[in-house]
């Protein structure tokens, strides 16, 4: 029962975390038509930021926690403006080349500046160690992160449906053109929608640093989670995203705990099922 | 107000207006007409900027707007109605208003949600309903709507009674008759029953060129450039 229970709430924080990092996918191919291999990069970088600033910088990690997305942010903005607005309206081969060659430059990048060694960061003081209050001795850390994405998940709600921003962008992902007639601006729109992703991205990678290795593998590690998600919830919807990532953490967390000799094929296992069952994912809408 | 001066605009090769000139004064009701693949909505969307002309001088209200981007125009007073309405399906009726709203403060506002549901009433009733789930008249009217509450000096319609049963026809041309009060309109057509109706005067286009402008009158008593140009209604 003790297991079961850990691996319920680790499969909560693996698929809560992913969330966060998927959803941003899922936003940016809404918006752009751009499937973005470098979102992966981005959550790497907002660790390794985390690790300069904490470990090396020595900076507490609260205010790690705002600069490293920020920082991802405008990097962001940058390859938006100077590289991705490019290929808008071409063939998605084009952007998928494009944001692959981004994840490679970022991933070299990474091992340029922090090596390909694994790099620690440690929890901030009072979220150190394990509590009982379940009945069983689990992370302090995991229940902040669960904190944290479900936190982001509410205020992605609020934004989409209680502000103006949030419709305007909800408007330029079903007709772009029409929008742009109604005098939104759409490419202002997209840059602001490609910082929101990779700051979301950046966010999960800080909150991840203290309890995942880092290093330069985790990025193409994390963007292959992430479709995974996608494709198990859906292309385009908020709650297969939730459902997606939620399936793919419980898939972690029990095979891992159950099942470690399957461990690695099990989420490829669950795509595959999906894809042929539902080809749409759970909650996706049918398409032509 | 509006002067579009010998414009030529393609969709990659392909030439789809081949010269257009055409001229709407403040407070007229003009009407473009032509057949399928006149190029009447390919007009409309190049004063819009969602085409670009390659050649050719568009003018609104003294300054040069061909080449800006759409919602540039749309922020400096156009509106366009496209011919297949084009309603955010997945947002309700009001967050698909919400949306085009000029940003102003409301008492510069010609067109607030509340006078645009006292004009269309229909509409309060559906406020919370979603776009997508709308008939084709309520779409037409939600399509108006919007293009309303961005404020536009010239409101562009493109085939506004298109598809629409009769009753709803009629529907339109009142409201076409009562915003032409304060508002500059040129809508288009294939036929010239409801031009005659509702427009004080017309253009014709063929293969991307005017081939005849002047009162609808005319073109009405002159069966043969009827049949030469126009759809038999
Ligand atoms: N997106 C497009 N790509 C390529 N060619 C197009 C496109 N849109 C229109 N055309 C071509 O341009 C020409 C003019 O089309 P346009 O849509 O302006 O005609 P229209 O008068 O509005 O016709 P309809 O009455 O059918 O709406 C036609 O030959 C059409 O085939
Ligand atoms: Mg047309």
């Amino acid at each position: 029962m003790e297991s079961f229970l850990a691996a319920l709430l680790n499969g909560l924080e693996i698929g809560l975390l992913l969330f966060v990092i998927a959803v941003g996918l899922n936003i940016i191919f809404g918006v752009l038509g751009v499937i973005n291999f470098a979102h992966g990069g981005l959550y790497m970088l907002g660790a390794y930021l985390t690790y300069t600033l904490v470990s090396r910088g020595g900076l507490p990690f609260w205010p790690a926690l705002l600069l490293a997305p920020l920082a991802v942010a405008i990097l962001a903005i940058v390859l938006e403006r100077l590289v991705l607005r490019h290929v808008y309206g071409r063939h998605v081969t084009d952007s998928l080349l494009l944001t692959f060659a981004l994840l490679l430059i970022i991933d070299d990048a990474v091992r340029m500046i922090w090596g390909s060694g694994i790099q620690v960061v440690t929890p901030p003081p009072g979220l150190r160690g394990a509590t009982s209050a379940l009945g069983f001795s689990y992370p302090v850390y995991s229940f902040f992160v669960m904190g944290v994405a479900i936190a982001v998940m509410a205020a992605l709600w609020l934004f989409f449906t209680r502000t103006r921003a949030g419709r305007v962008i909800r408007a330029a992902a079903i007709d772009r053109d029409m929008a742009q007639t109604i005098g939104i601006n759409v490419p202002l729109v997209i840059t602001g929608v490609f910082a929101l992703g990779a700051w979301m991205a950046a966010l999960a990678g800080v909150v991840a640093a203290p309890m995942r290795a880092i290093n330069p593998g985790m990025g193409d590690r994390i963007i292959i989670d992430s479709f995974i998600v996608v494709v198990i919830g859906g292309l385009g919807s908020f709650p297969g995203t939730l459902a997606g990532a939620l399936v793919l953490g419980m898939i972690y967390a029990f095979g891992g705990r159950f099942l470690p000799e399957l461990n690695l094929v099990l989420p490829y296992i669950g795509m595959a099922l999906v894809l042929l069952l539902r080809p749409q994912g759970l909650m996706g809408r049918r398409t032509g | 107000m509006l002067v579009v001066e010998d414009i030529h605009t393609y969709y990659g090769e392909s030439h789809a207006l081949q010269g257009v000139s055409l001229e709407v004064k403040a407070g007229e009701v003009v009407c473009l007409l032509g057949r399928n693949g006149a190029g009447k909505s390919t007009t409309l969307k190049s004063i819009m900027g969602i085409v670009s002309p390659r050649r050719g001088r568009i003018v609104f209200e003294g300054e040069e707007i061909q080449g800006r981007p759409a919602h540039w125009i749309a922020r400096h007073g156009i509106a366009l109605v496209p011919e297949d309405r084009r309603i955010f399906a997945g947002l309700t009726v009001q967050e698909n208003l919400d949306v085009a709203q000029a940003r102003r403060p409301p008492g510069e506002r010609r067109w607030s949600l509340e006078r645009v549901f006292d004009e269309f009433p229909m509409l309060a009733e559906l406020r919370d309903q979603d776009g997508g789930t709308l008939s084709g008249g309520q779409q037409q009217m939600l399509a108006i709507a919007r293009a309303l509450v961005t404020e536009p000096r010239l409101l562009l319609l493109d085939e506004p009674n298109e598809g629409l049963a009769p009753v709803i026809v009629q529907q339109i041309g009142a409201l076409i008759d009562r915003l032409a009060e304060t508002t500059t309109i040129l809508f288009t057509d294939q036929s010239v029953p409801f031009a005659l109706k509702h427009a004080s005067r017309g253009y014709i286009l063929q293969k991307g060129r005017v081939v005849y402008q002047g009162s609808i009158e005319t073109i009405r008593n002159d069966p043969e450039v009827q049949e030469r140009y126009l759809s038999v209604a």
